[in-house]
C-alpha cells in the first residue's frame, strides 16, 4: 500500500518531465528546424507590419472587401477568445441575427437566397474561409466599389478557391485574407479625399 | 450522400479495419513483454524509469492491487496538476493580460479531475486561462499519463479474460510504463510532426499582435500547440488548448489534419478488439465486438450527417442547398473547410470515443443531430470507447447481453469460456446501473435548483435541459464534450460535474477490474453444445439490440423531454 503510494508519486515526476517537458521541446526543436513558418503561425508580414495569419480568420466591414462569416468570437474575430455562439436551432437569438444578416447581405443582391455560411457563425469564430458560393455572392459588390469589371474580380476568386486536399477530403473554399491583400494589389482602392 | 462525404468515411472505416490486425498484434506483443521493433529505443528508458522509482516488473498483481495503484496513481496525477494550475502565475509564460480566467480553488480542482479520468471537460477557455507551462507540463504530460492509465486497466482486463486459476491481473506500474514508452510516445511524435506539417504551431511565443488591412487589432493566441493536440486524440481526452477545440484553425488547420485526428483517435481502441481476441486465443470473438461496433458507429454517422445536412428550417432567404461551390446544410457552428461531412464524422467519433475533441459547436447542430450525439455518450463509450476502457466497456454489455440470453434459455450463462455466477453479475449490475443513476440524478438535481438552473444563460426550454443532460451525461462517459452554452465554470458545476467524472472513471474501472479478477480464477468451461455461441451473427444482433434497448429504458423520459421535444415543437 504505502510502497505503491510512493511509487505513483515517483512515476508521477519521472513521467511528467519527459512527456511533459522533453517531449514537448523535443517536438518544438523539430517543428522550427522543418516547418519554421508552420510552427510559429503562418503570419503574414506587409512593409514589415503584422496583418494576420493566414489561417485564422478576421473581420472585414468595408463594402470594397470581401466579408468574412459571422463571428461569435469575443467581439468578433477576437482570436484570443475563440468561440461559436452555441445558439441552439430553435433559439430565438440566432433566428434573428440569421434574419438580420439575410436582409443586410441581400442588400447587394436583392431577392438572392444568401449561401448559408455567411450567415451562420463559424464554431471558432476564427473561420478564415468561406465557401465559393459566398465569394460568389460578394462579386458584384466587390466589383462595383473598385471599379473593376466583375468578371476580373470573379477570375481571382476562382484563382483563390482552394479545392478539396487530396481531391477529396473537405470542402472547396476561399481564403478571405489572402483574397483580400491579392485584391488591394490588384485592384488598389483609391485613396478617398478626407475633407468631403 | 454526397459522394465526397461517402468516400471520406468509407476509406476512413477501410483504413481502421485494415490497420486492426497488425495494431493488434503489436499492443499484444507490448503488453506481454515479447520483442518489438521498438525495444532497442524503448528497453533502456523502460529500465530506467523503473530503477527511479523502484519498482520490480516481475512482481504480478491481483484485482485489487492493480486497482489500488490506478486510483493512486490518479489520485497523484489529480494533486500535482491542481498544484500547478493554483500555480501558474508563478510559473514560466504566464501572460496576466491574456489569462483572465481565475484558476479559482473549485475550477482548478475540476480541471485537476478532468485531465485525470481523460474527461478533459473544460469549464473554462485554454488561451485565456492557461499558461504554457499549464498546458505542457500539466495538462499535455496528464493527456499521457491518464490516457495510459485506461490503456493499461483495459490490457489488465483483457488478462482476467484470457487466464485460469490465476490470481492475477499484471502489474499495473509495467503496463503503464509500456503504454507510454512504446504506445503513445512513438505515436505522439509521430503525429505532432505531422500536424505542425499541415499548419499546427509549435513555438514558446508570445500572442502575436496583428494590425488588419482596415487597421484594427487583432492579438492572435497561439504557443505550442502540436504537442497537445495529438495526445488529447491518441490518448481519447479531447481537452482543446484553445476554447474552440477542434474547430480552431491552429488546432485542425486541414481536412487532412481533421482525417488524421480522427484516425488517431479510433485506432488504438479499435486494435483493442483484436488484442483481446488474440490473448483468449479466438480472435472471432474480437472481430464479432469491432463489427457490432462498426454498425452502431455507421448507424451513427448516416443519421447525424443526414439531419445536418437537412439544415434548420427556421432560417428564411438562405441557400441551404448542396452544390458544387458550398457544402449547405446547419452551418451555424461548423467550419467551412470541414463543410458538413467532416463535421458529422468528428461529432459522430468523438461523442462514441469518450474524446472531447470536437471540430463543431454540438449545442447548435440540430435537435435530432445533437439527439445522436447525446445517445452516442448514454450507450457508454463502448464504440471504439475510451483507450482501454471502451473495451472492457463493450465487454460488459456483451456479458449483459449473455446474461439475458441465459434468462431466456434458462441454462447459466457462460462468456469467453468463463461462467457468470452470481457474483459476477453483481459486478455487471454494478456497472450497468452506475450510469442511469449518476446521470440522471444530477441532472434532476441541477434542473430543480437555482444553482443548476441558473447556468442555462444562452439556451432555455427543452434545449437547456438538453444542455444539462448532455454535460452529465458527458463527465460521466469521461468524454468531456458540450453543448457549451451551458454556463459551466460556476462552484455548482465545477464540482458536480467533476463527481460526476470520478464516478464515470473509478466507478467503472473498478467492478471491470473486480469483474476481471474473479473471471482470471475460473478455469474455462469447455464448450458444449448447450453454449450460446458469442461470434455468430446472431449474437452481434442479441448484444446490437440489448444495448439499445438497456439505453432505452434508461433515458427515454429525459430524451422525450429534451432534444425529442424540441424536435416536436419546433421542427427543426
Amino acid at each position: 500500500m504505502k510502497k505503491n503510494l510512493m511509487i505513483s508519486v515517483l512515476m508521477t515526476i519521472a513521467t511528467t518531465i519527459l512527456l511533459g517537458i522533453i517531449y514537448p521541446l523535443v517536438v518544438t526543436g523539430l517543428a522550427q528546424v522543418f516547418f519554421k513558418d508552420k510552427a510559429n503561425g503562418q503570419l503574414i508580414v506587409r512593409d514589415g507590419q503584422v496583418v494576420g495569419s493566414r489561417i485564422i480568420g478576421q473581420a472585414f466591414t468595408g463594402p470594397a472587401y470581401f466579408h468574412s462569416r459571422p463571428s461569435a468570437a469575443g467581439s468578433g474575430y477576437d482570436a484570443a477568445n475563440s468561440n461559436g455562439s452555441q445558439l441552439g436551432p430553435t433559439n430565438q437569438h440566432l433566428i434573428d441575427r440569421v434574419k438580420a444578416d439575410v436582409a443586410a447581405a441581400q442588400m447587394d443582391n436583392p431577392g438572392q437566397p444568401v449561401p448559408i455560411d455567411l450567415v451562420t457563425a463559424s464554431g471558432s469564430g476564427l473561420d478564415p474561409d468561406i465557401t465559393p458560393a459566398a465569394a460568389e455572392f460578394q462579386v458584384p459588390r466587390v466589383a462595383k466599389e473598385r471599379g473593376a469589371s466583375a468578371d476580373d474580380v470573379e477570375r481571382l476568386v476562382q484563382e483563390h478557391t482552394q479545392q478539396r486536399q487530396l481531391g477529396f477530403l473537405g470542402e472547396p473554399r476561399v481564403n478571405v485574407l489572402e483574397l483580400n491583400l491579392e485584391l488591394d494589389q490588384r485592384f488598389p482602392l483609391k485613396k478617398q479625399a478626407k475633407a468631403e | 450522400m454526397d459522394l465526397y462525404s461517402a468516400l471520406q468515411y468509407v476509406l476512413f472505416l477501410a483504413i481502421v479495419t485494415a490497420l486492426v490486425r497488425p495494431l493488434g498484434g503489436y499492443l499484444e506483443r507490448v503488453f506481454s513483454r515479447t520483442p518489438t521493433v521498438l525495444d532497442r529505443l524503448c528497453l533502456p528508458i523502460e529500465r530506467l524509469i523503473y530503477r527511479i522509482t523502484a519498482v520490480d516488473p516481475n512482481v504480478e498483481m491481483t484485482g485489487t492491487q492493480y486497482a489500488t495503484c490506478f486510483v493512486f496513481f490518479g489520485l497523484v496525477g489529480t494533486l500535482l496538476l491542481y498544484a500547478i494550475l493554483r500555480l501558474q502565475a508563478f510559473l514560466p509564460w504566464f501572460f496576466p493580460e491574456y489569462h483572465t480566467t481565475q484558476l479559482s480553488p473549485d475550477l482548478a480542482s475540476n480541471v485537476a479531475i478532468s485531465f485525470s479520468t481523460t474527461t478533459t471537460w473544460q469549464a473554462y477557455g485554454g488561451e485565456n486561462t492557461m499558461s504554457y507551462f499549464s498546458q505542457m507540463v500539466g495538462l499535455c504530460a496528464q493527456n499521457f499519463l491518464a490516457g495510459a492509465a485506461g490503456l493499461a486497466v483495459g490490457v489488465a482486463f483483457i488478462r482476467g479474460l484470457a487466464r485460469q486459476c490465476s490470481g492475477t491481473l499484471g502489474n499495473f506500474w509495467v503496463d503503464l510504463t509500456r503504454a507510454l514508452l512504446w504506445v503513445l510516445l512513438p505515436g505522439a511524435l509521430i503525429g505532432a510532426i505531422l500536424l505542425v506539417w499541415q499548419g499546427v504551431p509549435m513555438n514558446f511565443r508570445p500572442y502575436a499582435v496583428a494590425t488588419s488591412v482596415e487597421h484594427s487589432q487583432q492579438v492572435i493566441a497561439q504557443g505550442p500547440v502540436a504537442a497537445l493536440e495529438i495526445i488529447k486524440n491518441l490518448g481519447t481526452n479531447g481537452g482543446g488548448f484553445f476554447n474552440a477545440n477542434g474547430a480552431h484553425p491552429y488546432e485542425n488547420p486541414t481536412p487532412l489534419t481533421n482525417f488524421l485526428e480522427m484516425l488517431a483517435i479510433v485506432l488504438l481502441p479499435a486494435a483493442l478488439t483484436n488484442t483481446l481476441g488474440r490473448m483468449i486465443g479466438q480472435p472471432r470473438q474480437g472481430w464479432l465486438l469491432y463489427w457490432v461496433m462498426i454498425f452502431l458507429f455507421s448507424m451513427g454517422l448516416i443519421f447525424v450527417r443526414h439531419f445536418e445536412q437537412r439544415g434548420n428550417p427556421q432560417f428564411g432567404g438562405v441557400d441551404l442547398q448542396s452544390s458544387s461551390s458550398q457544402s449547405g446544410g446547419n452551418m451555424e457552428g461548423k467550419e467551412v473547410r470541414f463543410g458538413i461531412g467532416g463535421s458529422a464524422l468528428t461529432a459522430v467519433v468523438t461523442s462514441n470515443t469518450a474524446t472531447g475533441s470536437t471540430n463543431s459547436m454540438h449545442d447548435s447542430f440540430t435537435s435530432l443531430g445533437g439527439l445522436v450525439l447525446l445517445v452516442n455518450l448514454l450507450l457508454g463509450e463502448l464504440v471504439f470507447g475510451g483507450l482501454g476502457t471502451g473495451l472492457y466497456s463493450m465487454v460488459m454489455a456483451a456479458a449483459i447481453a449473455v446474461f439475458l440470453a441465459g434468462l431466456m434459455v434458462g441454462r447459466t450463462p457462460e462468456y469467453l469460456g468463463k461462467k457468470i455466477g452470481p457474483a459476477e453479475n453483481k459486478m455487471i449490475m454494478l456497472y450497468a446501473l452506475a450510469a442511469p443513476f449518476f446521470v440522471l440524478s444530477f441532472t434532476a438535481v441541477a434542473v430543480s435548483s437555482k444553482a443548476g438552473l441558473s447556468g442555462l444563460t444562452t439556451n432555455t426550454g427543452p434545449h437547456g435541459l438538453t444542455e444539462i443532460l448532455f454535460a452529465y451525461s458527458s463527465c460521466f462517459a469521461n468524454n468531456g464534450q458540450s453543448f457549451a452554452g451551458l454556463s459551466a465554470n460556476t462552484v455548482f458545476y465545477n464540482l458536480t460535474t467533476a463527481l460526476v467524472m470520478m464516478a464515470g472513471r473509478f466507478g467503472l474501472a473498478i467492478p471491470a477490474l473486480a469483474f476481471a479478477g474473479m473471471f482470471a480464477r475460473q478455469k474455462n468451461t469447455p464448450s458444449s453444445l448447450g453454449t450460446l455461441p458469442t461470434d455468430s451473427l446472431s449474437f452481434g444482433i442479441l448484444l446490437t439490440i440489448s444495448l439499445i434497448t438497456v439505453t432505452a429504458l434508461s433515458y427515454l423520459p429525459a430524451l422525450a423531454l429534451g432534444p425529442v421535444l424540441e424536435r416536436s415543437v419546433f421542427g427543426t
